[in-house]
């Protein structure tokens, strides 16, 4: 048990870190861009909602599970699809190709 | 076999987040990125769907036809000025979300659950409420549905630090005796409760911090899900999130020049409600024009530089004012547009609303990048910006803004500032930019004053 608490912190920190450096790459232009789309990322706790939902556990479970999983889901499909609509109307100047 | 593809399916998902964001350092690759990033989550959930545990779809389909319908009317209905409650509001599901597995996973095991997961529960539950409660207070106040003013009482921060120290330990008392369903839920209300109490005290002008920081806590809670659920993609992402929402916390707060302590506890803003007797004196040396005095100045000029502020996005003047900057490029003027790290509401707001009026990309400069050209340019527009135009943060040390990053907007030959009235910003601080001799003040809504400009031009 020690064992996989150690293994998910080695991920996290790990994770963190790669976060952390890919992330100051990314310029102010695309700072609400950048938090609509981790946004539209940690929705992947849908993956443990639909577990929740699909699994039968108990009726609890699974109402809650329902829930979670409609708002999991708003956040997946709405914020990859309202990143894409801001990040389509970033535009260089015409007639400036360089 | 199938736990062992599953799991591919989610180290390849992993890949594909971190290159997404990895996109999202360019405009140019930065479609492509969001692209990958959704490939990547289609993937870990196809994967999940084959999960030995799941025995039946109807639940988890009707859950997700919902939630599709609702994510996809959002997405595509919501202006951008709108993008803040946005955010906030998915901040507040994704806090749900978190807050309900974990209370779930409680339910299933209840007594049985070992040190570890009764930790990770405790801190996904914890965080999923405050991060639920909390947005919805945010999204709240952006919306004007509770008052932007800062609500302070006494002993405020310390029955604050109380409640999350009863909370946490609840959950370390819970390691030991895991069976206690009324301590749990307990700290579950607590957890509701510390959201609202935290965002409570915290200012309008503090939104863009407030909403990086829960956007931090929501990464954390999923984060906590998958210490729970033994799922690695949980923890890759809420990391991924979490160390997102703080990095924006720590860039907004020193664009602010304040310390996270001091926004989550200091109640900033609240100085607005004693600075009304004071403002009266600015208004003495007011150099106030006309639309066509501001033409003239502007028309005249080689360079003009154009500092967009809240007040810009509240009366919708984005695509007068790009109408504005047509004309004069096509006069030969060059014109580029200088944005403050907290300009509007969220970070990085204000390039969302100037690149929906079509306005490209690279007339966008940063605080950094323009700041020495304000002492060569001709003509500065300020529309609806305030205290990030303040000198006083540089020069007077007794300011509450003394030591934020500002626009060197003074320094230009020439300052014409659009503003509704004297009315101080959302600070409260008197502005002396605005009695500067170089300054000319046109009074009235940003968007009918830059479309009678405009029109003045044309002539």
């Amino acid at each position: 048990m020690a064992d996989e608490l150690l293994f998910g912190l080695y991920i996290f920190v790990l994770a963190a870190f790669v976060g952390y450096q890919v992330i100051t790459r990314v310029p102010p232009l695309l700072h609400t861009p950048l938090m609509s789309g981790t946004n539209a990322i940690s929705g992947i706790s849908l993956v443990g909602s639909l577990v929740a939902a699909g699994a039968h556990y108990n009726t609890v479970s699974t109402v809650l599970g329902l829930i979670a999983v409609t708002c999991a889901t708003i956040n997946v499909v709405g914020g990859f699809m309202i990143t894409d609509r801001m990040l389509k109307m970033f535009k260089r100047r015409e007639g400036d190709p360089s | 076999m199938r736990t062992f593809l599953i799991q591919v399916a989610y180290l390849a998902a992993s890949v594909l987040f971190i290159l997404g964001l990895r996109g999202l350092s360019s405009p140019e690759t930065a479609r492509r990125g969001n692209l990958l990033a959704a490939m990547g989550m289609l993937l870990a959930i196809v994967g999940t769907l084959f999960h030995k545990d799941i025995i039946s779809y109807e639940w988890i389909i009707v859950g997700m036809v919902i939630g599709s319908a609702i994510g996809a009317a959002m997405a595509i209905f919501m202006p951008m000025t709108a993008m803040p409650e946005r955010i906030a509001l998915s901040h507040s599901f994704g806090g749900l979300a978190a807050a309900l597995v974990g209370v779930s996973e409680y339910y299933r095991h209840a007594g049985e659950l070992g040190a570890v997961k009764m930790t990770a529960i405790g801190f996904e539950v914890l965080l999923g409420a405050l991060t639920f409660t909390g947005s919805l207070m945010a999204f709240g106040k952006l919306q004007g549905l509770i008052t932007g003013v800062p609500v302070t009482y006494r002993f405020q921060n310390s029955s604050n630090i109380s409640l999350l120290m009863i909370s946490l330990g609840i959950i370390g008392y819970m390691i030991f005796v895991p069976s206690q369903h009324v301590l749990f839920y307990l700290m579950l209300v607590l957890g509701f409760l510390i959201g609202v109490l935290l965002v409570l005290p915290i200012g309008g002008a503090d939104m863009p911090v407030v909403i990086s920081l829960l956007n931090s806590y929501a990464g954390l809670a999923a984060a906590a899900t998958g210490f729970v659920l033994s799922n690695n993609i949980l923890i890759i992402s809420g990391a991924l999130d979490g160390a997102s929402g703080f990095l924006l916390s720590v860039i907004m707060s020193k664009a602010m020049n304040r310390s996270f302590t001091n926004v989550v506890f200091g109640a900033f803003g609240s100085v607005a409600e004693t600075a009304p007797a004071e403002t009266g004196s600015a208004t003495g040396g007011v150099n106030e024009g006309t639309i066509e005095d501001a033409a003239t100045v502007l028309w005249n000029a080689q360079a003009v530089i154009i500092v967009p502020g809240y007040g810009m996005a509240v009366s919708q003047a984005q695509h007068a004012l790009r109408e504005l900057a047509d004309l004069l490029d096509s006069a030969n003027v060059t014109v580029k547009y200088a944005i403050h790290p907290v300009a509007g509401r969220m970070p990085g707001h204000m390039n969302v609303l100037l690149a929906e009026a079509n306005v490209a990309y690279d007339q966008l400069y940063d605080l950094d990048d323009i700041n020495g050209e304000f002492s060569r340019t001709d003509a500065v527009l300020v529309v609806g910006a305030n205290d990030v135009v303040n000198p006083a943060a540089k020069r007077n040390p007794t300011s509450p803004i003394y030591g934020m990053p500002v626009l060197n907007v003074e320094e230009a030959r020439a300052v014409i500032v659009l503003k509704r009235s004297m009315k101080p910003g959302f600070a409260g601080i008197e502005n002396e930019l605005f009695v500067q001799p170089n300054t000319m003040m046109v009074f009235g809504d940003a968007k009918r004053t830059l479309t009678k400009l405009v029109e003045a031009l044309k002539k």
